[in-house]
């Protein structure tokens, strides 16, 4: 069996932690809005990749961890990281054969799903948040997603030729 | 072809995909629900927030590293010229501390007069901003003091020019804060020239508070100095807040529009100093229960 095993875990690992990075990096001010989702492309690229290993308990843990680096309703990122890879690991066979147009085409409403779900929590909680700061890491998370599949797909060959 | 051979033997099922997402959900449900309505997930909070720890301090060592060469590498004419600035400066402090002096001296004695309890000096610490908060419509910051150090739930924080915000919640070694820019945030203040009291609530916009409670025919006007009036008891009284900037009175409206600039430069600020206030909340100074009354024609 050509399984990911222990040792391909640390690079999806050391991954994961720099896109977490990447969220709590300080940005100006007027860049904050447009801040792509990193956690979430990361966790559908490797959710639609290795559907077995990182799948929908990997989002959970880590929307926790997101929630309290930004200080959001604990649960909030959790929920809806989890069901968003849900989908993408349900489809994963067929997004794999998307063509990359298509494919980011998919992760667009992808990203708008997951929004929608932090927007839903937010008015029943009765956060305020004005519409664009959800749009804007919808737009810049599919426009950075072909670079986000091509630098993860080289760890994921690299990792794999590794072992 | 590389993605037909990744991961799976049989990759047309995950085993009980379903049954996990939905307990994840539920779990992730009882947990907001618990978070929101009650606070009783602080030390969970507190713990995951020490794993994250050493993430923001390896996101934020570019920042620091940058800002130590661009110090260590500053020209030394333009040392010399902070230097005089600064002398100078020091020299202006000085002479209004000591006018500073006398006046406290003064205070000290009109408050024996009027028998009231001799205000405590707040104690004051400095922190460091060590990240804003990526959330663009939150205005929180995290700051280097943490329970260890005494940082308390609700704490005042200032910089040199006025009131940023107040802790939100503490971690071990850091603190999350909301800005007093946050939209829901909002603070008793009180204008500086005649003691009108009212509320200054957050816009989510650093250089815009609004001031929702103001009556259309309060004694109140552009260039009007806001400060902390204390009444909510987190923050100790007298501390500079904003700046009224337009007031604008509406016909009919039972309120009037009134906007002020906080003193702070809340985007800007790298240093804020935490307040130990010792003056118990609720002893306010006599002579404030009537205000708007007699002091007007003052000035």
């Amino acid at each position: 069996m050509s399984r990911a095993g222990h040792s391909g875990r640390l690079p999806v690992i050391l991954t994961i932690i720099v896109s977490l990075m990447l969220m709590v990096m300080p940005l100006p001010e007027w860049a904050m809005p447009f801040r792509p989702d990193w956690v979430a492309l990361t966790l559908i690229y490797w959710a639609m990749m290795l559907p077995r290993t990182w799948s929908v308990g990997t989002a959970w843990m880590i929307g926790i961890v997101l929630d309290v680096a930004q200080g959001t309703i604990l649960g909030q990122h959790a929920l809806a990281l989890c069901f968003i890879v849900f989908i993408t690991v349900r489809f994963h066979l067929l997004m794999r054969v998307f063509p990359m147009q298509q494919l980011t085409a998919t992760v667009f409403a992808i990203l708008a799903l997951y929004q929608f779900i932090l927007f839903w929590i937010n008015g029943v909680a009765g956060v305020d948040a004005p519409l664009v700061s959800y749009w804007g890491p919808v737009i810049t998370g599919t426009l950075f997603w072909p670079v986000v599949t091509l630098l993860l797909s080289g760890v994921r060959l690299r990792a794999q030729h590794g072992r | 072809m590389v993605a037909s051979r990744t991961d799976s033997s049989n990759p047309a099922r995950i085993p009980a995909l379903g049954v996990r997402l939905i307990v994840l959900l539920f779990a992730s449900i009882v947990l907001m629900v618990f978070d929101h309505r009650q606070d009783h997930l602080g030390a969970v909070r507190q713990a995951i927030g020490a794993a994250v720890y050493p993430l923001q301090v390896i996101v934020d060592a570019p920042f620091r590293l940058w800002e130590w060469v661009r110090d260590g590498t500053a020209d030394r004419n333009e040392l010399q010229l902070e230097l005089s600035r600064l002398q100078a400066e020091r020299l202006l402090t000085n002479a209004r501390l000591q006018r500073m002096t006398a006046l406290e001296a003064e205070n000290a004695r009109l408050r024996d007069l009027l028998e009231a309890r001799a205000q405590v000096r707040d104690e004051v610490r400095v922190a460091e901003i060590m990240a804003v908060d990526a959330n663009p419509y939150r205005h929180n910051i995290v700051i280097d003091i943490g329970e260890r150090e005494g940082a308390y739930d609700g704490q005042a924080i200032v910089d040199v020019a006025g009131v940023i915000g107040q802790i939100i919640e503490t971690g071990l070694t850091t603190s999350q804060a909301m800005l007093i820019s946050d939209p829901s945030h909002s603070l008793p203040v009180e204008v500086n020239r005649n003691g009108l009291r009212t509320i200054a609530n957050g816009t989510g916009e650093f250089g815009r508070l609004v001031l929702p409670f103001v009556t259309n025919n309060a004694d109140i006007r552009s260039g009007d100095l806001l400060v902390t009036s204390g009444l909510g008891g987190a923050f100790p009284a007298g501390y500079p807040v904003a700046v009224v900037d337009t007031v604008n009175r509406i016909p009919q409206e039972p309120f009037a529009d009134v906007t002020a600039t906080p003193a702070a430069a809340l985007d800007q600020v790298r240093e804020v100093m935490l307040i130990w206030s010792s003056a118990e909340p609720g002893d306010e100074k006599p002579g404030d229960e009537k205000p708007g009354d007699e002091e007007p024609d003052d000035e």
